[in-house]
């Protein structure tokens, strides 16, 4: 049922397979770049496209296609991890949150207000200082602050899915907390949760390249999207395929893992809203 | 984002940049008819200032506003000698503990008011009083005694003989007592409307956007030929450029890629003029000594010989810079040039590490020793691309030899407290700005060590001490240059730090501004010479 | 509804005050103090002096205390000075910045409920249309596009490269001595880049929230029974559907407010916008505590105001609230 209607969105299919074509960059990397990335050759600083480099180099003669394979890498892991962090957690929380009720609910539902508030700015630097920088605070970080929405899904399907017949038998045979949550209602609840997870990825990019904007995205050297694009701005006017292209590959991911998203949802639950 | 870029530049004795206003110059004999009077100049500030009290800020934006507004009783010449400003001329004691300045007479603030002594004792008791939130306090901590002898005449008198002392005397102490002597300097209107001496007066401050001054009709030195100065805030370096293209800036600061590939066109060579000379800075790789590895000065040649400074000008700085052999800037009196220098030589590298006993016996292409990797990390600040793209060539260079580096970079708050303060790193790139005195106490003595101070890489040598010691307890120039050229040579045998360059300050003007006198030490320092031919005016000042 | 009013009102209190503890120890968890940017690697710096700052600061007081302190100031709305050299309060400083923020974006506001709305209004009415497909995707590009990247280049094509829009700032030179109707083009002009881009961004999130709603709207009972009745589609669309799938956009606009601040930090920092956006970068970057925790209270006011209008517009929408 679900592939029949998912297939019939030409869209949504032509997402599907950007995304599974940039997970295959990233897994093969090393055997698509044509170079090492790390590369460092002051002879061919800020080369425009050409035969030898397809897309370029940067400021320190690097090849830009490499650099950029590589950062499929980053980026597509950064998006990936981080909202499964979120979801992990906005699930939990959420789950907790909409079985128990009442003062346990009103306690989360409060750290969600709060934790929308309170810039997030900070736990970066707090987290950044006492771990120090790297890819996995980036993501941490991300996942830390974008829980929140998966939460209140989350907890909205519980409301309605723990007055259900099928909750109630099985706490009448005597079902623990954690089974009825688990067992029988969370499989029930995760259908708008598949959804948020893809449109997070993509989201959790683009935060990702606008961290690094601000300087506290994935530090250099190691080469993601987002710090190509930021320290490709320097050079904008001499250098415009610095920022063109990694801007162009996070565009056209989020825009495929938007479409993708969709087309599951649609695909899944016509009704459903995010 | 570039704001703390900017904090890590201005580091180190402001001064250089406060003082670099009013260098002295030299007399203008050719004046002729073409002088004329009128237009203004627009000047990019990346930064807003945020105190115009001289004394109570400490970033390098208010003290470029505050340069144009205040006096001090002297200044730096270009040489790099101390002359007098506000005062005529100054006796030194034999024994270096009293300093006696005559001032200039019939020098008015600009709100009429007659300038007096009384304005200067003023000052020094504004900042040494408790309750003023000074960074600068220390110099004034040393004077035993401050007096006026006459309405002209300002005395003091030191514990012991100390150089920096007269320099100390510029702009930082002289404020109108008439104004602030009811007031709260920490609170007071007068730090966003001052009321100075200088050759512009303060108009107008429009919060985030600009700051705007005008000329200073009764200036002691001669009305300037601008009728105004405008500082505009644009804290985006890319976007400061941008307007520069559509003529909204007459001055900025360019980097090297700027002043290289975007200014070549014939728009740029019709309607600008470039400049450039070395900054008064330096960026260095310094070493924890404090680590097993980099206490060994051998390990610290062989990286010095693994490193091609000459690429990294050329890389980072696309040619625009010196290399640097160690704490001062070329061609300034200090600067000793014959010290030992280490070519670019890996195979040196080597060798100096084979003896060391670090070899590449599992053959990955990285050196061991005692079963350990020669593996360590380089620390910078995050979002100055200039140290991580040296770091990155010096990764480079040293993945070469067999040394394996790994760069991090980090917010600058959280570096300085986690990582320098608390000596745990093996090695960072930084850089220093050089204040126009000698003196590097703070710097290179081995007391100076602890928590928050500023050797922190543990340098310690008794010879460097003494020394330091002596250098600043001197105002003979000679005496002073031995002590120096000497502690250069020493830090280039034992490299603290190994110094890799000095970048060049590249700054832009529009082409309409005549009267401008590049030196080594920049071209600001008589801004209140610059004019503009009458048909060549493009602001004016609506009456 | 006044009950429900009242503990509503309660648990916003005891949210804002869970937001100040939060970002008060956030703030001080994180390396460096305020004091930092004037001291860090100043030779000048002398452990007296570094002493002479914090005491005058009350930076030698434990954190707990300080946050008492604070909330006692608070509480007489003190927000306290800057920690910058010019010790301003930290309320002027925000108080001169706030216009400029506010004015972007709540033009950027008007303009994406101005497009988005219809654009939602139109996919909920015919859905799976061409144009349909066509705003999704539209709209989905506008999502998909990082912002800033954007900005940087329409920055060159219109700024540089063609010249006809100002690269920065609010205002030209010589804007003072503009006719009035020239002052509104100018400023027009500069803000024409900075809306754009907001608008651009944020068309996606209310496009499709008020697709959903819109389709819920029109599965309803009463929508079939008006077109039962007879009444012109448009009549049905407009008159009955859409009014109940406004309200709940009304929601959306308290919680984006944070989104807003946040999107300020940068689109201040690119076009040299004098807004609190950029303040806030400034003071975080300086540790200072005032002007942050000031900035703090506003969004979170904002933030929880918007929430409690949307909950009120629920309450009033929803029968079974408004009886309880």
């Amino acid at each position: 049922m679900f592939w029949k209607r998912f297939k019939k969105n030409k869209l949504a299919v032509i997402g599907g397979i950007l995304v599974f074509g940039l997970f295959a960059v990233a897994i093969f990397a090393p055997l698509l770049a044509p170079y090492d990335p790390d590369i460092i050759n002051m002879e061919q600083v800020l080369q425009s496209p050409g035969a030898a480099h397809i897309l370029g180099t940067d400021d320190l003669g690097r090849d830009v296609l490499s650099r950029m394979i590589y950062g499929t890498r980053i980026s597509l892991s950064i998006g990936f991890i981080a909202i499964a962090i979120a979801t992990i957690i906005g699930v939990i929380l959420g789950s907790i949150s909409g079985y128990y009720g009442r003062l346990i609910d009103s306690l989360i539902m409060r750290l969600v207000d709060i934790m929308l508030s309170v810039p997030t700015f900070f736990l970066l630097l707090t987290v950044l200082a006492i771990v120090g920088p790297s890819i996995w605070i980036v993501m941490f970080v991300i996942g830390l602050t974008g829980w929140m929405s998966i939460a209140r899904l989350v907890r909205a399907e519980f409301l309605t899915l723990k007055e259900r017949e099928f909750v109630q038998a099985a706490r009448s045979i005597g079902a623990s907390d954690a089974r009825i949550i688990f067992r029988h209602i969370l499989p029930n609840a995760l259908t708008p949760v598949y959804v948020s997870f893809i449109l997070g990825v993509a989201g959790a990019i683009l935060m990702e390249s606008g961290l690094s904007f601000l300087g506290f995205g994935v530090q250099p050297p190691t080469p993601s999207w987002g710090n190509i694009l930021t320290a490709g701005r320097e050079y904008m006017e001499v250098a415009w395929w610095l920022i063109l292209f990694p801007g162009i590959a996070i565009f056209i991911t989020c825009l495929s893992y938007y479409i993708l998203g969709e087309g599951i949802r649609q695909a899944l639950d016509p009704k459903l809203k995010i | 984002m570039y704001f703390y870029r900017h904090l890590c530049n201005i580091c180190f004795i402001f001064s250089a940049s406060f003082f670099f206003v009013h260098i002295a110059t030299l007399a203008q004999n050719n004046q002729s008819n073409s002088f004329s009077y009128g237009d203004e100049i627009i000047i990019g500030s990346s930064a807003e200032a945020s105190n115009l009290i001289p004394m109570l800020s400490s970033d390098s934006a208010s003290h470029e506003v505050s340069g144009f507004i205040f006096n001090g009783l002297v200044k730096y010449d270009k040489d790099l000698t101390l002359i007098g400003d506000l005062a005529q001329s100054w006796e030194i004691s034999e024994d270096g503990l009293v300093i006696t300045f005559h001032l200039k007479k019939g020098i008015k603030w600009q709100d009429g008011t007659a300038f007096t002594a009384d304005d200067v004792l003023f000052g020094y008791e504004t900042i040494i009083n408790e309750k003023t939130l000074s960074a600068y306090k220390e110099d004034y901590f040393q004077v035993k005694k401050a007096e006026v002898l006459d309405k002209y005449t300002f005395k003091v008198t030191y514990e012991k003989p100390f150089a920096p002392a007269l320099a100390s005397w510029g702009s930082l102490v002289v404020l109108p007592k008439h104004i602030l002597e009811k007031e709260d300097i920490n609170k007071t209107e007068f730090s966003r409307k001052p009321v100075g001496t200088g050759p512009f007066k303060f108009k107008e401050w429009v919060p985030g956007q600009k700051v705007i001054l005008e000329a200073n009709d009764n200036y002691f030195e001669g009305r300037p030929y601008l009728d105004g100065v405008v500082i505009r805030i644009i804290p985006d370096p890319t976007t400061m450029f941008l307007e520069l293209k559509t003529q909204g800036l007459d001055w900025i600061g360019l980097s090297p890629l700027q002043y290289k590939k975007q200014t070549q066109s014939e728009f740029f060579k019709k309607n600008y003029r470039k400049f450039k000379y070395p900054s008064f800075s330096y960026t260095y790789l310094g070493f924890n000594l404090k680590h097993p590895w980099f206490s060994d000065k051998k390990i610290r040649q062989a990286i010095a010989h693994a490193l091609d400074k000459e690429e990294l000008v050329k890389g980072v700085l696309l040619g625009m810079g010196n290399i640097s052999t160690g704490p001062y800037v070329p061609n300034t009196w200090p600067y000793n040039p014959n010290v030992r220098k280490y070519e670019y030589n890996p195979q040196k590298a080597k060798e100096l590490l084979r003896d060391a006993g670090w070899q590449d016996i599992d053959k990955d292409g990285i050196l061991e020793k005692n079963g350990k990797k020669f593996e360590f990390t380089i620390l910078t600040n995050m979002g100055n691309t200039t140290r991580i793209k040296t770091a990155t060539i010096i990764q480079y260079r040293l993945r070469e030899v067999g040394i394996k580096v790994d760069i991090r970079s980090l917010e600058w708050s959280a570096f300085i407290n986690w990582f320098i303060d608390k000596k745990r790193f093996e090695a960072v790139i930084l850089g220093w700005s050089i204040g126009l005195d000698p003196d590097q106490y703070d710097i290179w003595h081995s007391t100076k060590i602890k928590e928050k101070e500023l050797n922190f890489v543990s340098f310690k040598n008794q010879e460097v001490d003494e020394l330091l010691e002596k250098g600043r307890r001197t105002f003979d120039i000679e005496k002073r240059k031995q002590a120096y050229y000497r502690i250069q040579e020493i830090l280039a045998e034992e490299l603290p730090y190994i110094f890799l360059y000095v970048p060049d300050n590249l700054p832009i003007v529009s082409a309409r501004f005549e009267g401008i006198a590049p030196t080594p030490i920049g071209i600001g320092y008589n801004i209140e010479k610059w004019y503009v031919p009458k048909n060549l005016q493009k602001y004016r000042i609506q009456e | 509804m006044l009950n429900y009013l009242s503990k509503k009102s309660l648990e916003l209190l005891i949210t804002f005050f869970g937001i100040t503890l939060v970002s008060f120890f956030l703030i001080n968890l994180a390396p460096g103090k305020p004091t930092d940017a004037v001291s860090d690697l100043n030779p000048r710096m002398t452990p007296e002096i570094r002493a002479i700052y914090e005491k005058q600061w009350g930076l030698d007081k434990p954190v707990h205390i300080r946050y008492f302190i604070w909330l006692k100031n608070f509480s007489k709305f003190d927000f306290g000075r800057s920690f910058s050299s010019d010790s301003r309060p930290a309320w002027d400083k925000i108080k001169e910045r706030l216009p400029i923020t506010i004015l972007i974006n709540s033009i950027s506001m008007f303009f994406i409920f101005l497009i988005a709305v219809p654009i939602g209004i139109h996919s909920a009415v015919k859905p799976n249309s061409l144009s349909d497909k066509l705003t999704t995707v539209g709209v989905f590009v506008g999502f998909a596009m990082p912002v800033f990247w954007l900005a940087l280049i329409l920055q060159l094509i219109l700024g540089v490269w063609l010249n006809i829009l100002p690269v920065s700032g609010i205002r030209s030179l010589n804007y003072e001595n503009l006719s009035w109707i020239n002052k509104i083009f100018d400023s027009m002009r500069h803000l024409f880049l900075p809306i754009f881009i907001t608008v651009f961004g944020s068309l996606v999130g209310i496009s499709r929230y008020m697709r959903s709603t819109m389709q819920e709207a029109l599965s309803q009972e009463y929508i079939v029974t008006a077109r039962a009745k007879g009444l012109p589609e448009s009549k049905v669309v407009y008159k009955h559907a859409l009014r109940n799938a406004i309200l709940p956009i009304i929601t959306i606009t308290g919680l984006s407010v944070p989104g807003l601040i946040s999107g300020s930090v940068i689109f201040e920092t690119i076009f040299a916008i004098p807004g609190v956006g950029q303040l806030l970068y400034q003071a975080a970057m300086a540790r200072d505590i005032h002007v942050i925790m000031a900035e703090v209270v506003i969004v979170s006011i904002l933030t929880l105001f918007g929430n409690l209008l949307a909950d009120i517009g629920y309450a009033l929408a929803d029968p079974r609230i408004r009886v309880k």
